[in-house]
């Protein structure tokens, strides 16, 4: 039986920026969650759920050593911190952008 | 110092305008070798640039005074050494005004040096190539503010080598703060990429202070921070193999967990197997970290390979002005009077006054920061209708303050709080120039 959660409920995370390009770095609370978070926050899916302010190329590099994965999000900030008109010009908020996706845990 | 101690290094400053306590603590109880205060940032260097312009004198860190006066009494008494980019766009005058403090505050004999020639103005122009944006900076169309290359460890050690007490340079990579008086403390090799590699992990992790210990982690109910007000800045006991521990002072508030560290570690970085600094290609993707008792998580594992041929230049434009406004509306039906607002503004500045500036509106409390992303449900009823424009003329962005103060009395139904801000701004791109242009000058003084 799965239900849905919120991905906050299982990682935590921290969004930095370089440019117009955000970095959002994810980790899973427990161990045991990593496989079902990789299958599920995919860049694939980012890019369709969040596609209106992710508008380039997404990458994930994996760490599982440390529970984590990174994003890299080109062209992910309305032009970046010099150029962008939102308040958040740094996308210091994109972390809880990614957190707030629901994913599927088995019970 | 001897090869086979430990060296205790600590961040005073993560940036510009970072607070002045934490670091006083660490210097007074930390018994540190040294202590880094990292303030630079694109905006801040380009505001260097433009204070430097408007008064000579100037263009370096606007708190470099007061954090001086403060931290070199208590640096002198525990032999730490001060190592900045406090300097900004004008290292020498950081380094005069360092000097005056020192001798008003009767440190005789103090010496400061100071580190140019990123500084590489001289040395583009209209041909230079700047890859990411797919341009030539004379394609750019906007007044040059400065160009500064990113110089490294290299550049600094002869300042420490030679005894400066205080180090002030302008833009240097932030890892590099740190790994500089790792390696003159250790005597580490310009060529010995894990280890470079290693004090780069360690660099990047100090680097934003509290962002390591405790700060920007607490998210109540989730993640819990003690005494997040007093928040301590962190240091390091490094080994000279470059592995090491990263704590804080028990007195003070904060944490330092694996997760605060994992969070740390991967902070505006891209490939973590592929760091570049102007030190070493630094590979994050196999370090290893443990717990290593309260607020102590050990790190070891990092490689490096060879630094890159190329310096990485910032070169600034002036981005003209940002124009900020906002009125709110609260109680019954606030959602509904603050968009009616929204769309009167883009009406009077799109159709009526035929701006074609970018223009933002979003409404604060409904959709505002993740506007663009998605739409949370709301049945907020204090909501803020923000607008913002970029203006190329001071007539273009006063217009937007003009029209969004007039909605008091032409508005929606009870509008209040309006305020309005302009903002000079600065766009910035990457180019790369080749090492060997750049040419490191240290300058001595002494108090």
């Amino acid at each position: 039986m799965s239900r849905p959660v919120a991905l906050r409920e299982l990682a935590h995370a921290r969004a930095g920026d370089k440019g117009n390009r955000s970095s959002v770095g994810l980790f899973v609370y427990d161990a045991r969650h990593y496989d079902l978070v990789a299958r599920q926050v995919t860049p694939e899916r980012l890019k369709r759920e969040l596609g209106g302010v992710l508008k380039g190329p997404i990458r994930r590099y994996d760490l599982p050593q440390l529970g984590g994965f990174n994003f890299v999000m080109d062209d992910g900030l309305e032009g970046g911190v010099n150029q962008s008109l939102n308040l958040d010009g740094h996308g210091k908020s994109w972390s809880f952008l990614l957190l707030g996706l629901t994913v599927e845990i088995e019970d | 110092m001897s090869k086979s101690r430990t060296v205790r290094i600590g961040c005073g400053a993560g940036f510009s305008s970072d607070r002045l306590e934490p670091a006083v603590d660490l210097v007074r109880e930390g018994r540190l070798d040294a202590i880094v205060f990292e303030c630079v940032g694109e905006r801040t260097l380009a505001f260097g640039h433009r204070d430097r312009r408007a008064d000579p004198a100037r263009g370096y860190n606007p708190l470099l005074e007061r954090r001086m006066r403060a931290i070199l009494p208590l640096a002198r008494e525990h032999g730490t050494k001060v190592v900045t980019n406090m300097g900004v766009a004008n290292p020498k005058g950081a380094a005069e005004k360092t000097v005056e403090v020192a001798r008003a505050l009767g440190l005789k004999g103090l010496k400061v040096a100071s580190l140019e020639g990123d500084d590489v103005s001289a040395l583009i122009g209209p041909e230079t190539e700047l890859p990411e944006a797919g341009l030539r900076l004379g394609e750019v169309g906007r007044q040059l503010v400065g160009a500064n290359a990113y110089l490294g460890a290299e550049a600094m050690r002869p300042a420490l080598a030679a005894g400066a007490d205080v180090l002030i340079a302008g833009r240097v990579a932030d890892p590099s703060l740190f790994v500089a008086p790792l390696a003159e403390a250790f005597g580490w090799r310009t060529d010995d990429w894990r280890t470079l590699g290693a004090g780069t992990v360690i660099g990047h992790l100090l680097e934003c202070s509290a962002q390591l210990t405790g700060g920007f982690f607490a998210d109540p109910g989730y993640k819990e921070v003690k005494d997040l007000a007093h928040v301590g800045f962190p240091l390091a006991e490094v080994q000279a193999d470059g592995s090491a521990v990263v704590t804080k002072l028990a007195s003070a508030g904060g944490l330092v967990s694996e997760r605060t560290v994992k969070e740390q570690l991967l902070y505006e970085v891209h490939d973590p197997a592929a760091y570049v600094t102007p030190d070493v290609v630094a590979d994050f993707s196999t370090v290893r970290l443990a717990p290593h008792g309260q607020d102590r998580v050990a790190i070891s594992g990092a490689g490096g390979r060879p630094r890159p041929d190329k310096l990485k230049v910032t070169v600034g434009f002036d981005g003209g002005l940002l124009a900020e406004a906002g009125i709110s509306y609260a109680g019954p039906g606030a959602l509904d009077r603050a968009r009616l607002a929204g769309g009167i503004m883009r009406e009077r500045l799109v159709h009526l006054h035929g701006s074609n500036a970018p223009l933002r509106i979003d409404l604060i409390g409904v959709s505002a920061l993740h506007g663009s992303a998605r739409d949370y449900p709301s049945d907020a009823q204090d909501v803020r209708l923000r607008c913002a424009l970029r203006a190329s003329s001071r007539e273009e962005a006063d217009l937007l303050l003009w029209e969004v103060e007039a909605l008091l009395c032409c508005g929606p139904a009870g509008g209040g709080g309006y305020r309005g801000q302009i903002t000079p701004s600065i766009i910035t791109h990457n180019a790369f120039i080749d090492r060997g242009a750049v040419t490191p000058r240290i300058s001595y003084y002494e108090a």
